[in-house]
């Protein structure tokens, strides 16, 4: 569990998130809305520490993260795993070897034990024979998964993923954002999803915040954000000609 | 003129955050070896095709400027030598570097921040400033100072090579003067000089390439007034440490 409370960030001039508190639940799919430029990838760099917060408190299961020193974050660090929006992959190294990286830095195994856990990884987001390719190598969604295998890696109790399907088809993205519940229910990872795809909210979202105007505008799940009366709310969600149809019948 | 103090100041903070004490020793070799092999076999086929044409044109222009019968014919073997070990092997060469390693390191880092490669690292509580540009700067230390004794041995020879074949001087008397009077500080000088270029061309380039904002253009801009940076630098460098060194 992740509790935010009255969290507030500014870039010079610019408030990009005010006073939001919220509580991400274990084993559940959190997911982080609204329109692009809202501030949904700096909250969750916020949350992982990324950007420091002007105000404000984050408790991982009941740590405060924002009052810790440099040594004592590296270790919540150690149980948190990170998609990024562009993946992120070392591109100099092999996806074998990236992979390897989390756990060479945090952990003590040997050789052998690493290999397996890497290979266990791949398998786990059906990935074979690319050990030794180079990201640049791999289709956007098989850059994605290797993103998520090493996110993974280390079998962290924290799992983010910014925007995991952006970029990606239809069926791909609905594969990954499978993949993602699947392994929140699996290993009971508290897993927060930043996205502005629609598609995505409906299969997963178990808890949602909107985020607008750098406030949570609105909190609820993926039935009661059909039956939303809010404007602000209800322009992001049915914006699309398909979602107005949708509603009007 | 506020902005730039602004950036000094980052500059020294971003040295500070490099040089903590690495997290994971066997990591951080692995990656100064392969920075070595990037940034020394990368450069030596253009140093060695430089230095060697320069040598030989120095050469050509010093015995031909010098038409007083007072002037010795070993004269040009030295001038080349002195010209080349003092100063077109230590700065030219740099200078060169800088340009080439230069943008090279700038791009490849300020590639790593718009990607999010470098939140990745810090995501894995590495901390990236040390991790990435630790590496390049111990093995710029490292393995220019080879390249510069290269080059200087082969603008040595470029110029041997132009003393045999014109009619000018003979190879003897060139020899000659190649080795006349010739003290090791000058060596050593030129060394000394290498190491501070060695580390200006590696910590500026990552410097404005730690810093990108924004999208691929601002790479773009960032190599290029890394190699511009690191240049003035050379040059400022190449002066105070002139005054002090030959004193
Ligand atoms: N490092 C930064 N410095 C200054 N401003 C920033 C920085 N990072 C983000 N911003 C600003 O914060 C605002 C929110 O950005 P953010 O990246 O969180 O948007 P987003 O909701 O993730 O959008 P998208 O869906 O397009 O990814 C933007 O207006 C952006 O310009
Ligand atoms: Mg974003």
């Amino acid at each position: 569990m992740i509790e935010i409370k009255n969290i507030t960030k500014s870039f010079g001039q610019t408030k990009v998130l005010d006073d939001i508190s919220n509580c991400f639940k274990q084993g559940e799919m959190n997911l982080i809305i609204g329109a692009s430029g809202s501030g949904k990838s700096v909250l969750i760099k916020c949350i992982v520490g990324l950007h420091e917060v002007d105000f404000g408190n984050i408790e991982f299961n009941g740590r405060d993260f924002t009052k810790m020193s440099f040594m004592q974050r590296k270790e919540i660090r150690s149980e948190i795993g990170m998609l990024f929006q562009a993946s992120a992959l070392f591109n100099s190294l092999t996806v074998e070897e990236n992979i390897l990286f989390p756990l060479q830095m945090y952990t003590k195994m040997s050789n052998e034990e690493m290999l397996d856990r890497v290979n266990f990884c791949l398998k786990r987001v059906n990935l074979i024979n690319v050990n030794q390719k180079y990201p640049a190598e791999l289709s956007g969604g098989m850059q994605k998964r290797v993103g998520i295998a090493r996110a993974i890696a280390l079998n962290p109790k924290y799992l983010f993923c910014d925007e995991p399907n952006s970029g990606l088809d239809p069926r791909t993205g609905i594969v990954i954002d499978n993949l993602i519940m699947e392994l929140t229910k699996e290993f009971q990872m508290t897993t927060i999803v930043v996205t502005h795809d629609m598609n995505s909210v409906m299969e997963t979202g178990e808890n949602i915040i909107f985020l607008h105007q750098g406030k949570k505008w609105w909190e609820g799940n993926n039935i009661e954000i059909l039956k939303t009366d809010n404007k602000e709310l209800c322009d992001f969600v049915y914006a699309s000609k398909i979602m107005q149809k949708f509603k009007n019948q | 003129m506020l902005i730039a103090l602004h950036h000094i100041g980052q500059y020294f903070l971003l040295l500070n955050r490099i040089f903590k004490k690495p997290e994971n020793f066997k990591l951080y070799w692995r990656q100064t070896l392969s920075e070595m092999v990037s940034l020394g076999l990368g450069s030596l086929g253009l140093i060695a095709i430089i230095s060697f044409f320069m040598g030989a044109v120095v050469t050509l222009q010093t015995a031909s400027n010098i038409d007083s019968p007072l002037i010795p014919d070993y004269a040009i073997g030295f001038a080349t030598r002195q010209s080349f070990i003092l100063e077109l092997a230590p700065t030219m060469m740099c200078l060169i570097l800088a340009g080439k390693i230069g943008s090279n390191i700038a791009s490849e880092i300020g590639t790593m921040r718009i990607t999010e490669q470098i939140d990745a690292f810090e995501i894995m509580g590495v901390n990236s400033a040390s991790y990435l540009i630790l590496p390049k700067i111990i093995a710029a230390l490292l393995i220019v100072p080879i390249i510069i004794i290269y080059s200087m041995f082969l603008g040595v020879l470029g110029g041997a090579v132009v003393a045999s074949y014109s009619d000018f001087s003979s190879m003897d008397k060139y020899l000659l003067g190649i080795r006349w009077n010739f003290t090791m500080f000058s060596i050593v000088y030129a060394l000394i000089k290498t190491l501070f270029f060695a580390f200006i061309i590696t910590s500026i380039p990552s410097f404005f390439g730690y810093y990108v904002r924004g999208g691929s253009q601002e790479i773009g801009k960032a190599a290029t007034k890394s190699v511009v940076y690191s240049s003035i630098v050379i040059l400022i460098v190449n002066y105070i440490l002139t005054e002090l060194l030959l004193m």
